[in-house]
């Protein structure tokens, strides 16, 4: 029989090793489902975690899509994580990461075709106004109505994509456009293109922002008061208020954080990879950057391994359907796998596994 | 109670020993309960009388030894076949429903409940019998502490038990519910019931107990009659080592440090107590104690002291300065720092090191963080101070709260409250569910800082550490707290009542 036995402080080194632990079963349960469709499960691992980087063929087309797709995922997710350690729960990073995109494209539109190099930082300032404001709204609610954030931002992610639509229909659509929805191309315009700052590796700014976060998150957590009473109002949160930790003023300031970088998320990419506004602009990643935050343990660095590791997946699942044919479905149920073994390894942190059938006190 | 030896034994415990990582819970211990007889287990926190009681309610099995129970071996392996063996039990933190009524809570404890108006027939007659009257329709939210064990009681009695086990139980009664407890426990050994009677309190089992076993460090050092010995004498026992009370020294009364007027505050707990216009006020070098059974305010009264809750314009002052619009942290500058009863989650928080818990509260007076920025070498040596001052058992700073034991924790908790230089400290049970020995380091940390100059308001539900370390004495019931007056020449009678007697509990058995 198996028990588990609560450890009497975290172990350290298990709080390192479930991650990898977590992507060696998930190649295995995935190599099983594989070999079940079919496909030989060596070959189908090996296209999705290798080839995108090292295949002569594929990777010069894929491995600069690694920082692209990785960008915005560690940008949304250390945002988000920040708000899950305080036990703010912001699903809605989706939503803010379309009106970042929308205010930011908004602002250029506007100014267009005005050439200044102060267009782009502007353009920058009102996509994080967006999101932040997007985020605002169920961070009020909560505060004021004590309505669930969970609901509140997940609901608004259908409102903007609405409001998404009716810009790429109406108002941004591209006077030179032929009538086809979508506005102007922003990657084509100089003062507001994200371009590809070094050729060949993907790297925009959006991923050096993110990279900037992910510092900033480190130190905030670590050296920073705020990142102390967050941890400490998601662990304790009468021992936050008895610290003097006003939850309300978490709440506003973990939401606004974490919905101003979904916004420049979507401003940087709307302005690079997607380059305009469409009605199918936003692919997702606030939904995945949820996953990746966690796959990351909430961890500012882990993020950053667990958005590439996400983006190489994506990636490789690409690849793999594309060469294998693997039908998409089984990817997505290979990245779930992921998830799902990350949190089912995640206990063995807290408890040991004890074997024997011994009772023990409750 | 004479003639105990011709009562036949009823549970004999022998060699019991049971380990858990790294502690030795229970080691070799025998004793035996004869039918009938109330027999106290006496030992401080750790000593392992809660593992030996679990072990007998079948909730843990020993590692070695045997009990046999009315001469037949006895070995349960859960609750359930311990009840069905006659052992019945009422812990220390009861469980129950609040959202559901007496009846049903009480059905909720049993293998096959009878329909619930019956139930409620049988509750009313067992409570008649006994003096515990309780109304099986009344929500439990609705009741006191005091009721609320009731129930507990209520669902053991029911089952008919030939053994009682009863966890601290006084802890959470008035003097008068107390005397009238004991009526109830005497008339039960009277028929023939026999209790087993865990305690520390050494009085209490002086006046209850028949036979008492005193543990140590989970070994037995001693069996005894209570009656023929002093209650200093058993705390020795207990403690293994002379006792010293706390000692005050002489202090000058100073000027008013807190002044409370006209405190009312909503609770923000469902089913807590709301206070009502609270009004007092404490001298510095003065130590005023606020007695109470538990749920009668004294969660929210720290809430409202420590500026966890808000309170209204002009209802609190520290030095004559106004301060019931400020936070915790303005208070904390403004002199004033707090321990909250509950040590972890509200006092500290349970998986964060001793560094962590030492900023926690001391960030604002001790200067521990400058620009936003944690100055973490600033914070830790004031973490390694208060381990060192108060004699923290830790193997260092970098350990989670939680793996400390309660009494060290404690220590850690208050230690690093009155390592602050407070003017005005507020403590809500200082030395609760803490060892004798590590108690009176606090105590006696108290009055030093008292005699220091600081004001200090101590709530507790304990009337032996109030009597001893307090000045002035106040009692809150239902949210309402009595004028304070002068612990000199207060008789336990005017303290019960105080405290509001008995909650309609003598009507009970005047009538029997």
């Amino acid at each position: 029989m198996l028990r588990l036995e609560k450890r009497p402080s975290p172990s350290r080194f298990w709080q390192a090793a479930t991650p990898i632990l977590a992507v060696i079963l998930t190649m295995i349960a995935g190599g099983i489902m594989f070999a079940l469709l079919g496909k030989n499960p060596v070959e189908a691992i090996r296209t999705i975690f290798w080839d995108p980087l090292f295949d002569p063929q594929y990777a010069a087309y894929s491995r600069p899509q690694l920082l692209v797709k990785a960008g915005p995922l560690i940008l949304i997710a250390t945002g988000l994580s920040l708000g899950f350690r305080a036990g703010i729960w912001n699903i809605g990073a989706e939503g803010q990461y379309i009106m970042g995109a929308v205010f930011g494209a908004g602002v250029g539109l506007a100014l267009y075709p005005v050439e200044t190099r102060w267009i782009f930082p502007l353009m920058i300032l009102a996509g994080i106004f967006g999101g932040w404001l997007w985020a605002m709204i169920p961070a009020i609610l909560k505060t004021r109505f004590r309505t669930n954030e969970i609901l509140v931002s997940l609901l608004l992610v259908y409102v903007a994509q609405y409001i998404l639509a009716a810009m790429a229909l109406g108002p941004m659509r591209n006077p030179e456009g032929g009538g086809f929805p979508g506005s102007r191309n922003l990657s084509q315009i100089p003062s507001m293109a994200n371009p590809e700052l070094i050729a060949g590796t993907g790297l925009h700014w959006g991923v050096v922002a993110a990279i900037g976060v992910v510092i900033a998150a480190y130190v905030l957590l670590q050296r920073h008061i705020l990142g102390f009473q967050i941890k400490l109002a998601g662990q304790a949160p009468r021992a936050a208020r008895f610290a003097g930790v006003s939850p309300e003023r978490l709440v506003i300031l973990c939401m606004g954080i974490s919905g101003g970088l979904a916004g420049a998320a979507g401003l940087f990419e709307v302005t690079g990879p997607a380059g305009q506004i469409s009605i199918d602009f936003n692919t997702g990643y606030g939904f995945t950057a949820i996953i990746v935050a966690f796959l990351g343990r909430l961890n500012p660095l882990g993020i950053l391994l667990a958005g590439l590791l996400m983006a190489l997946t994506y990636i490789g699942g690409e690849l793999a359907s594309f060469i294998l044919g693997l039908p998409s479905a089984a990817i997505q149920a290979f990245q779930g796998m992921l998830l799902f073994f990350l949190l089912a390894v995640d206990l063995l942190t807290n408890f040991r596994i004890r074997f024997g059938s011994k009772k023990e006190a409750i | 109670m004479t003639g105990q030896t011709t009562r036949p034994e009823l549970l004999a415990v022998s060699g019991v020993t049971k380990a858990y990582p790294g502690v030795v819970a229970n080691s070799d211990v025998s004793f035996s309960i004869k039918e009938g007889e109330v027999h106290a287990l006496l030992g401080e926190n750790g000593a392992g009388k809660s593992t030996l009681v679990k072990m007998i309610y079948g909730l843990v099995k020993p590692d070695s030894g045997s009990m046999r129970l009315s001469g037949a071996a006895y070995a349960p392996n859960e609750p359930r076949q311990a009840r069905s063996s006659g052992v019945a039990m009422v812990f220390q933190h009861f469980s129950l429903f609040e959202a559901l009524s007496v009846a049903e809570n009480v059905a909720l404890g049993m293998e096959n409940p009878p329909k619930l108006r019956d139930l409620a027939g049988r509750i009313r007659k067992v409570s008649e019998e006994y003096g515990l009257p309780l109304d099986p329709d009344r929500m439990v939210g609705d009741l006191s502490a005091g009721e609320r064990q009731r129930v507990e009681i209520i669902r053991c009695l029911l089952q008919d038990p030939k053994l009682l086990i009863m966890d601290e139980p006084t802890s959470v009664l008035t003097p008068q519910e107390v005397e009238i407890l004991f009526k109830t426990l005497r008339q039960l050994s009277a028929e023939g019931t026999a209790i087993l009677y865990i305690s520390h309190k050494l009085e209490e089992i002086r006046a209850l107990c028949d036979e008492a076993t005193i543990l140590r460090r989970g070994k037995v050092v001693a069996t005894c009659t209570p009656r023929d010995r002093s209650a200093r004498e058993m705390a020795e026992l207990m403690v293994g080592a002379t006792l010293t009370p706390p000692e005050r020294g002489a202090k000058a009364k100073g000027e008013t440090a807190l002044q409370v007027s006209g405190l009312s505050v909503a609770s923000p707990i469902p089913f807590g107590t709301s206070l009502k216009n609270i009004g007092f006020s404490v001298a510095k070098g003065e130590v005023l104690g606020i007695a109470g059974v538990a749920g009668n305010g004294q969660d929210e009264l720290l809430l409202a002291l420590s500026g966890e809750l808000r309170t209204a314009a002009g209802t609190l002052s520290i030095d004559g300065k106004d301060v019931s619009a400020l936070g915790p942290n303005d208070r904390r500058r403004a002199g004033l720092v707090a321990a909250p009863e509950e040590r972890l989650g509200h006092a500290a928080a349970p998986d964060m090191s001793l560094v962590e818990n030492a900023l926690l509260s001391g960030a604002t007076r001790q200067g521990l963080v400058k620009n936003g920025f944690i100055d973490w070498p600033a914070t830790r040596s004031f973490a390694e101070g208060i381990v060192k001052d108060f004699d923290v058992r830790t193997p260092g700073t970098h350990v989670a709260a939680r793996a400390l034991s309660g009494g060290n924790l404690q220590k850690f908790v208050v230690g690093r409250e009155l390592s602050q230089a407070p003017t005005v400290i507020v403590i809500n049970q200082p030395t609760w569910g803490v060892d004798a020995a590590a108690a009176a380091a606090i105590r006696q940390a108290i009055l030093d800082r008292a005699a220091q100059g600081a004001a200090v308001v101590v709530i507790s539900q304990d009337l032996d550490e109030l009597l001893e370390i307090a000045d002035n004495f106040a009692a809150l019931n239902e949210g309402r707290l009595t004028p304070p007056r002068p612990v000199a020449g207060l008789t336990i009678d005017e303290i019960g009542l105080m405290m509001g007697g008995a909650h309609g509990m003598e009507v009970a058995h005047h009538a029997h």
